[in-house]
């Protein structure tokens, strides 16, 4: 279903080149760039036009990677911690516009943690990542709040502090989107961006992204070998946009299970062993814990509600987007000043 | 009995805070004002929902002068936890209405004391039991109507407009209002010579706060967008905004919101958001005081240096930290000036009246997409939550200014006549205003990437030091030059045989008036020169050289206009006094002429 070749266009006629950004500057081997290139990848296969999304991001490693994919669309590099409240501004300008916001674990978890919790409160309209390393890579190699509790770092020592689960943070603040994948596993990223695309809502993606520099130990949960071995994949996700005919045959029969999004779209899980269902709060609450326990980095998608009511919808605002309003409805008429003076008569 | 004093007098009521007598003291404040009399109130309240000690004096004045005095004519008391203290600054004869419950120990041998029986009346009324504490304050509407001679038709009209017309509201109160007038009749002899006549000066005023104007001045100004977090002095202000939006903004045709307003979660994030909405095209509001102002430091650096447009009114209060939450200042004038790290300037608004709360509401938003740059309004507590006679709003007499957008048809014409070159900050007009783009314009060229980091004109990420000073001295000298043509100017207010300028701003304003006008009287003439916003004018230096001495009269500690006066025409720095003074009250014209004739006594 997949379209391989890179020199075709897709759905609106745009080919894969018109979605790329400037080459990466992160080092050789990060995760972040290989999400990048699946955030291009998920785009172009859905076809989403470049200018109906606008990228936000905060500070950090992870914050400079929108400018890695996505040149046509407008971006905006906030700051630390706080790109969560630029997004919610920024978002009322133009409400067909789609929001995609870059954070890392210290964006997130530790300055930031305030903010991103607000944004899934509200329900903020937006796919928001966080490029998990466990470490401040660009002040060379600090913890950060999902730092696992007993891994020391050169110059750090020892940290002491059970970690951040962001997943399960945004699930206590009633995230309506919650997944969690690995940078390793570019097919699982790719799918589940492109069901958190579809998402009317906030779309809450956790990806353990190693940091190949200042924190790839073996026994760290932010490394590539442990990702490789402990990954739990909750079931295979697959995306299937509405343009596109369902091709029953690629499932098993009887194994799956269906979510209407909003867009009219269907996501389709593949359950393992496991009778898990993405759309109990409660189930994918315990599910997290009992992963805590066992050590495990469950991926998939781990909650869904896509009923929730977004931001947006409650701001009761016309279909022309409030940044093309002409002035002169922006004013009200002389008359009711006339009469707000006599008011304070 | 002494001669008649007539119009020119203040009245201080120290009641309990939360035992409901603001709706009595707006009452005696409107009754007047609706008398035609010039008339000023200002509320001096503590820090607490119940409990404490609260003041709200009214000032009559026959000439206008509507600034705190530093005594008053008559006290009215319904507090004996303040009483004594409160009798030392009755001036000699003055008038001291009281609860007769309450006992008076000091000497008030030179004062005429009225003593009410606020018990007696409620009883008679019927008063209900729950509503007793709060209706005992209409005691004293009626009483003191009856001895200075406020028009009952007048205390009726504003009873109405308070209670929005509400009989079941307005009787009670009614009530015993015309009951203890009655018993004052009856019963009080006066012995005091204050008097409240009718004129005929407010034809063309409202009464209202300066909160409330800049409320409507950013609705009558388009604005779209509004994050908030509550913080005193300012949370009426977004409240206000939040109260008219539906009344006055809803589309016309399709019902619809033309605005968005959320309250956010701190002041972080209240000004992050306003940054995104501001980057995203829409007209943005944010309304805090100096401690939320510190937390939107570092966004206001970012949108500074991303020239993003918004607006933030800072009502100020006494700092640093917590400060004194209810007394007002002038306090946070440098603070503006040099917000965030590293190279910064501000465009910041000062408005000196009600009336210019509501105007400058309205232009600092046409001035934030002008020049594309954060826009701070200085307001403060006085001039924020006290009600002000003030002139009429007037509709705003030029139209909403978007300034340099480009939408999709823009854009092919700005690429045309670039040779297919357009950058975000390119410098087309040598203006040192770029033409921006905003998120949704489906033009494939119109999309760029917005960063604090260094940038170069087509925004690209850039630590080119030639970039980078490039960069800056476009923001610093051609933007800021374009920022001198557009702000509102001082207004100069000059005399003849002058020998001292006085410079002044904000709600310090009317104590100024009235001091030159006591400076007069000594034979000491002066020109006023009222800054109202910064970037400094030409008019700022002329005035300074034009007076070889300047004071400089502002309600904080270090005299911070005098400092940004001084570092701004070092050549003038010798001739520039400080007047400062910071104890959380407004200033007081006695205080400014007794400073300014000791100066010049030396």
């Amino acid at each position: 279903m997949n379209i391989k070749n890179t020199e075709n266009k897709n759905r609106i006629g745009l080919f894969r080149s018109d979605y790329v950004g400037e080459n990466t500057t992160l080092c050789k081997g990060c995760g972040h760039n290989s999400i990048a290139n699946m955030i291009i990848s998920a785009c172009y296969e859905i076809g989403i036009k470049p200018e109906k999304l606008v990228k936000f991001s905060g500070i950090g490693c992870s914050s400079k990677s929108p400018t890695y994919f996505l040149s046509r669309s407008f971006g905006f590099n906030g700051l630390h911690g706080r790109m969560p409240s630029l997004a919610t501004g920024a978002l009322f300008g133009d409400t067909s516009l789609k929001g995609i916001g870059i954070s890392g674990d210290g964006d997130t978890a530790n300055i930031g943690l305030g903010q991103f919790k607000h944004l899934v409160r509200r329900n903020v309209p937006m796919v928001y990542i966080v490029e998990n390393n466990g470490v401040y890579g660009l002040t060379k190699g600090q913890f950060s709040a999902t730092a696992e509790k007993g891994l020391s770092l050169k110059r750090q020592g020892e940290n002491f502090y059970l970690p951040v689960d962001i997943a399960l943070e945004a699930l206590a603040s009633n995230a309506s989107f919650v997944a969690r994948s690995f940078a390793g596993d570019p097919k699982q990223v790719k799918e589940i961006l492109k069901a958190a695309f579809s998402h009317d809502g906030i779309a809450v993606i956790h990806i353990i992204s190693p940091c190949v520099t200042f924190n790839n130990q073996e026994n760290s949960l932010h490394s590539y070998s442990w990702g490789k071995g402990h990954e739990d994949p909750l079931h295979e996700v697959s995306f299937v946009p509405p343009r596109e005919e369902i091709t029953i045959e690629d499932f098993e029969k009887g194994t799956l299970r269906e979510v209407s999004l909003h867009d009219g779209s269907v996501i389709l899980f593949k359950k393992l062993e496991k009778n898990y269902d993405p759309t109990n709060r409660r189930e994918a609450i315990f599910m997290l814990e009992e992963a805590i326990k066992n050590n495990w980095l469950v991926t998939g998608i781990i909650y869904i509600n896509p009923d929730a009511t977004n931001l947006i919808q409650l701001s009761n605002l016309a279909e022309l987007p409030l940044n093309r309003y002409p002035s002169n409805k922006l004013r009200p008429n002389r008359r009711t000043l006339i009469q707000i003076n006599k008011s304070f008569k | 009995m002494p001669i008649k004093v007539i119009n020119d007098f203040c009245i201080t009521i120290g009641t309990v805070n939360g035992s409901g007598s603001a709706t009595a003291n707006t009452i005696i404040l409107k009754s007047i004002f609706k008398m035609g009399i010039p008339v000023s109130g200002k509320n001096i309240f503590p820090s607490n929902i119940q409990g404490l000690p609260t003041w709200y004096s009214i000032r009559l004045n026959k000439d206008g002068f509507l600034g705190r005095v530093e005594s008053e004519d008559i006290l009215i008391t319904m507090n004996p936890d303040s009483i004594e203290r409160d009798l030392t600054y009755v001036s000699k004869g003055g008038v001291v209405l009281f609860n007769e419950s309450i006992k008076i120990t000091s000497d008030v041998g030179n004062l005429v004391l009225y003593p009410m029986p606020v018990d007696k009346i409620l009883t008679e009324c019927d008063c209900r039991p729950d509503l007793r504490t709060y209706l005992a304050n209409m005691v004293y509407v009626g009483v003191l109507a009856r001895i200075i001679g406020i028009d009952l038709i007048k205390i009726n009209s504003a009873l109405d407009q308070h209670f929005l017309g509400k009989t079941t509201a307005i009787e009670p109160n009614r009530k015993i209002i015309k009951k203890s007038y009655e018993w004052a009749q009856h019963n009080i002899t006066k012995q005091d010579p204050f008097f409240a006549e009718s004129m005929q000066t407010t034809k063309n005023y409202i009464m209202v706060d300066g909160n409330t104007a800049g409320a409507l001045g950013s609705i009558y100004g388009g604005m779209q967008f509004m994050a908030w977090y509550p913080i005193t002095p300012a949370t009426s202000m977004p409240q206000t905004i939040n109260e008219y939006l539906p009344k006055l903004r809803k589309d016309q045709e399709t019902k619809k919101n033309t605005y968005v307003s959320i309250q956010a979660e701190d002041e972080l994030a209240a000004i992050g958001m306003v940054v995104g909405a501001g980057w995203a095209g829409l007209r943005s509001v944010t309304a805090t005081s100096g401690p939320g102002l510190c937390l939107m430091s570092e966004y206001l650096g970012l949108a500074y240096i991303c020239e993003v447009p918004l607006v933030v009114w800072d009502v100020q209060r006494v700092g640093p930290s917590t400060g004194m939450p209810t007394r007002t200042s002038q306090g946070d004038l440098t603070f503006a000036n040099f917000l965030s790290h590293g190279d910064t300037d501000y465009v910041i608004l000062i408005p000196g009246s009600v009336q210019e709360c509501f105007e400058f509401g309205w232009k600092a938003l046409d001035i934030a997409e002008q020049l594309q740059t954060p826009v701070i309004v200085l307001s403060d507590l006085d001039l924020g939550m006290n009600q002000w006679m003030t002139p009429e709003f007037i509709y705003p007499e030029t139209k909403v200014n978007r300034g340099k957008i480009l939408w999709e048809e823009d854009l092919n014409k700005v690429l045309k006549k670039q040779k297919g070159k357009w950058g975000r900050y390119q410098d087309i007009d040598g203006d040192g205003i770029p033409y921006r783009t905003i998120p949704g314009n489906q033009h494939p060229r119109a999309a760029y990437f917005t960063r604090g980091t260094g940038h170069d004109e087509f925004a690209h990420y850039s630590e080119d030091p030639d970039v980078w000073e490039r960069m800056h001295m476009r923001l610093h000298k051609k933007k800021m030059e374009q920022a001198k043509l557009i702000i509102p100017y001082p207004i100069r207010t000059t005399e003849k045989n002058t020998e001292i300028g006085i410079i002044s701003y904000g709600s310090s304003d009317p104590a100024v008036i009235e001091a030159c006008h006591l400076l007069r009287q000594k034979k000491k003439y002066s020109n006023y020169l009222r800054i109202r916003a910064l970037p400094f004018t030409e008019h700022v230096e002329r005035f300074l050289k034009q007076h070889s001495r300047v004071y400089v009269i502002e309600t904080n500690r270090d005299g911070q206009m005098a400092q940004l006066l001084r570092l701004t025409y070092p050549a003038y720095a010798a001739q520039i006094h400080s007047v400062a003074h910071m104890d959380g009250l407004p200033l007081s014209a006695k205080w400014i002429t007794r400073q300014v004739l000791n100066d010049e006594g030396k």
